[in-house]
C-alpha cells in the first residue's frame, strides 16, 4: 500500500516536473555528477501538504527573488539606491519607510523632529511617492512596501503614481506588509485599535481581490515577532494564528476563501539555529496547507500554498567585530534557501548600528548570489527532507505551534480571530515574547550562550563606526520644504472635500475605504491628514505598559 | 537598609522597539531596583512629571531608530527645566562616535548594543550613587 502510494506520488511529481520550465544551467555537482531533482519517498515538493516545498521543480525553475530592503533620506535618495539595486542584479524592490511615515504622521508633526528620513524614506504625499519610483517601470518591477498601520494610504499613493505613469493597477505586482496584528504583538507600529485596523486590512484585501490580481495585500509576518524576542516555535505559531485570523476576517467581510487566499504571503525570520529554522519553514507550509484545506475549506490548490519571504535576523548582528556578521548572514540565508523560501533579504554586516552602507548592502546581496550560483544547493528541492533530525524538528515545531493554536481557540471560543484579539487584549503575546527575550538575555549574561565577539572571543574588535551611513540632518529641512511646497500648490478645497467624504465613509463599516484614499492622495492630501481624519472616527490605540 | 534605587524607564516619540527596554526593566528589577516602566510613546514632559511624582533617582531612555542626538538632549533639557537633578541614562542603538556628543549634552551614561546585564546594573548604580 505504502509503496504504491509512493509510486503514485512519484508519477504525479514527474508529470508536474515535466511541465516545469527549467533554468538553462547544468544540474550536476561541481565534479560533474548529474543529480536528480528530488530524493527519497513522497509526498514530494509540490504535493500536499507541501512540507517539502510548494513547487515540483523549486529552484531549478526559478531562483528565489533577491529582494533587498532599502530606504533612507528623501524619496530621491532612496530612488538612487533602488536603481543601484536593480543595476546590480536585484530582482525586486523593498521599501523601508521612516518612523513618521510608518506611524501615519507627516514630517512636520512635532514628534517627527530628528526622525525624518532616518530609519527609512520619508513619504508625506503622492509627490514623494512619484520621486521614489522615478524612472522605474512599475509594470515590470515587483515592489514590496513594509508598512502596516497606514498601509492602505501608502498603497493608494502607489496606485496613483502608477496610473499617472500609464501603468494600470491590474498590472502592478508586489506586496504590502499590511499585517497589523503583529504590530500589537511585537513591532508596535499601530495607530487605531485592532478592530478598525482590521477593517482597513480587509478593505485592502477586497480591493486587491477585485482590481489588483498580481498584488499580495497582506504579508503575514513572523519576522518582527522573532526580533522582539520570541522563540522559533512562537514565531511560527503566532504568525500562523494571525494568518488564520485574517482568513476569518476576510471571510466575515464577504470574500470567499479561494478569492483571496492565493494572494496571502508570509514573512519569516532566519536566525542562527540552522536546523530549527529549516524545521520551522517546513512545518509552516504543512500547517497552513492542512488548515486551509480542512478548516477553511479552500479548494483552489493555490490557496494551500504558503509562499514566504525570509530575512536574516537583524537582532543576531553584533556591533562588535561587525565583519563577522557576514558569516552569520550567510548561514541564516542558507537556512532560508534550504527551507524553500520564495524571496530573501540578507542583512548587511554594519546594520547593528545603522542603516547599511552601499558596500555592505552589496556584500549582502553577493552572499545570496554565492548560495544561488556557486553552492549547488539549488539543484535539489528540500535536500534535507528525510534527515531524521530535520523531520523530527519539523514535527516538533508543528506540535509546539498546535499548543498555541489550542490556547487561542479557547480564548476565542472556537474563533481564531477572536482568540487573537483576546490574546492582544490580555497581554498574552507580549508577555510570551518578553519572557523569551529575557530568558535569552539571561543565558547570554550567564555565559551559557556564547555570542562570538560579545561575551567571548572578543579580541580584535577594531570597529570605530567611521564607515557608518549617516543621514544628513539637511534631509529633514529638505523634506519639510517639499511638504510645504505641496501644501501651497494644491487645491485645498478639494483636499477638504476628500477628507470629509473619507470621514463619512469611515463611519460606514460596509464601505470600502480604498477608492476614497486614492481620491484623497491624488488631491495631495497628506498621509497625516488622512490618518487624523480616520482617528476622528476610529479613535487611537494606547497599549498597557506591562513588563 | 538603604532604599532601593528608583528608575523611570521610557521610550520617547514614535520608536516602538521595546525589547531592550523590557529586558533592562526585568534585569534591574531582579537586581533590586524599583522600576517605573512607562513603555512606549511618551513625551519628555510626561517622563519628567512621573520622575518628579515618583521621586525617581534616574531616568532611563531607550532609543533605537537614530533619533538619539535629538531626543536625549531634549530629555536632559526637560529635566533641567524642572530642576530635578536626576541623571538621564541612554540605552539602545548608539554608535560609538555619538557617545561623546551625548555626554557633552548632559547625558549621564550611554549603554550601547551588546552591553552585558552586569554592566547595565553597575552603570545605573554608579550613576545614581557615584563611587
Amino acid at each position: 500500500m505504502m509503496a504504491s502510494m509512493t509510486s503514485d506520488d512519484r508519477a504525479a511529481w514527474e508529470a508536474e516536473y515535466a511541465e516545469a520550465r527549467l533554468r538553462d544551467v547544468d544540474f550536476e555537482t561541481m565534479s560533474g555528477i548529474p543529480v536528480d531533482p528530488i530524493h527519497g519517498p513522497g509526498p514530494y515538493p509540490g504535493q500536499y501538504p507541501y512540507t517539502r516545498g510548494i513547487h515540483a521543480s523549486m529552484y531549478r525553475s526559478r531562483l528565489w527573488t533577491m529582494r533587498m530592503f532599502a530606504g533612507f533620506g528623501t524619496a530621491h535618495d532612496t530612488n538612487l539606491r533602488f536603481k543601484d539595486i536593480l543595476a546590480n542584479g536585484g530582482t525586486g524592490l523593498s521599501t523601508a519607510f521612516d518612523m513618521p511615515t510608518l506611524m501615519g504622521r507627516d514630517s512636520d508633526h512635532e514628534w517627527s523632529v530628528g526622525e525624518v528620513g532616518k530609519a527609512g524614506v520619508a513619504i508625506d504625499t503622492v509627490a514623494d511617492m512619484r520621486d521614489l519610483f522615478a524612472d522605474i517601470d512599475l509594470g515590470e518591477v515587483s515592489t514590496s512596501m513594509t508598512i502596516n498601520g497606514p498601509a492602505a494610504i501608502v498603497m493608494a499613493m502607489y496606485v496613483a503614481v502608477a496610473e499617472a505613469n500609464g501603468v494600470p493597477r491590474s498590472k502592478l505586482g508586489g506586496t504590502i506588509q499590511n499585517d497589523v496584528l503583529k504590530e500589537y504583538q511585537a513591532q508596535k507600529e499601530y495607530i487605531f485599535a485592532p478592530r478598525p485596523s482590521m477593517r482597513l486590512v480587509t478593505d485592502m484585501m477586497r480591493f486587491t481581490a477585485a482590481e489588483m490580481p498580481r498584488w499580495n495585500p497582506v504579508s503575514i509576518s513572523g519576522y518582527h515577532i522573532r526580533e522582539a524576542g520570541s522563540t522559533a516555535a512562537q514565531e511560527l505559531a503566532f504568525t500562523l494564528a494571525n494568518g488564520f485570523a485574517y482568513v476569518e476576517a476576510a471571510v466575515a467581510s464577504g470574500l470567499a476563501v479561494d478569492d483571496f487566499a492565493p494572494r496571502l504571503s508570509f514573512f519569516f525570520n532566519s536566525h542562527l539555529d540552522f536546523f530549527e529554522e529549516i524545521g520551522k519553514y517546513r512545518a509552516a507550509r504543512r500547517i497552513w496547507a492542512r488548515w486551509m484545506k480542512e478548516r477553511y475549506g479552500a479548494t483552489n490548490e493555490r490557496s494551500l500554498l504558503m509562499r514566504f519571504h525570509t530575512q536574516t535576523a537583524g537582532v543576531s548582528l553584533t556591533a562588535q567585530q561587525p565583519e563577522i556578521n557576514i558569516a552569520r548572514v550567510a548561514i541564516q540565508a542558507l537556512a532560508g534557501v534550504l527551507g524553500g523560501t520564495q524571496s530573501l533579504h540578507t542583512d548587511s554586516y554594519d546594520e547593528a548600528l545603522a542603516l547599511p552602507t552601499e558596500k555592505a548592502a552589496r556584500i549582502a546581496l553577493r552572499t545570496q548570489q554565492i548560495i544561488a550560483h556557486e553552492t549547488g544547493v539549488t539543484n535539489v528541492a528540500d535536500p534535507l527532507g528525510g534527515s531524521h533530525y530535520v523531520e523530527w524538528m519539523t514535527d516538533e515545531m508543528e506540535k509546539r505551534a498546535d499548543e498555541v493554536f489550542e490556547h487561542l481557540l479557547e480564548l476565542g471560543d472556537g474563533s481564531m480571530l477572536e482568540g487573537v484579539y483576546e490574546g492582544i487584549d490580555d497581554g498574552y503575546f507580549v508577555g510570551e515574547i518578553a519572557d523569551s527575550a529575557y530568558r535569552f538575555e539571561r543565558s547570554v549574561n550567564s555565559g551559557r550562550r556564547i555570542i562570538v565577539g560579545v561575551n567571548d572571543f572578543t579580541d580584535g574588535d577594531d570597529a570605530d563606526g567611521s564607515n557608518l551611513l549617516y543621514i544628513d540632518a539637511a534631509v529633514e529641512q529638505e523634506q519639510l520644504g517639499r511638504l510645504g511646497a505641496v501644501k501651497q500648490s494644491r487645491d485645498s478645497d478639494l483636499v477638504a472635500r476628500c477628507l470629509d467624504s473619507l470621514a463619512a465613509d469611515a463611519a460606514e463599516p460596509d464601505i470600502n475605504l480604498m477608492p476614497g484614499f486614492i481620491d484623497a492622495v491624488e488631491a495631495h492630501a497628506t498621509e497625516g491628514e488622512i490618518v487624523s481624519t480616520l482617528e476622528g472616527v476610529f479613535g487611537t490605540y494606547t497599549e498597557k505598559a506591562v513588563v | 537598609m538603604q532604599d532601593p534605587i528608583r528608575i523611570v524607564l521610557a521610550k520617547i516619540g514614535f520608536d516602538g522597539h521595546d525589547r531592550g527596554l523590557k529586558v533592562v526593566a526585568r534585569l534591574l528589577r531582579d537586581a533590586g531596583f524599583e522600576v517605573i516602566y512607562l513603555g512606549l510613546r511618551q513625551t519628555t514632559d510626561a517622563v519628567v512629571a512621573v520622575a518628579e511624582q515618583e521621586d525617581a533617582d534616574a531616568i532611563g531612555l531607550s532609543i533605537h531608530n537614530g533619533g538619539h542626538l535629538t531626543l536625549a538632549p531634549r530629555m536632559v533639557a526637560a529635566v533641567a527645566e524642572r530642576e530635578l537633578g536626576v541623571p538621564v541614562i541612554v540605552g539602545g542603538i548608539v554608535p560609538d562616535r555619538d557617545i561623546q556628543a551625548l555626554l557633552d549634552a548632559g547625558v549621564a551614561a550611554v549603554l550601547g548594543p551588546g552591553t552585558s546585564g552586569a554592566d547595565v546594573v553597575a552603570v545605573v548604580r554608579s550613576t545614581v550613587a557615584p563611587e
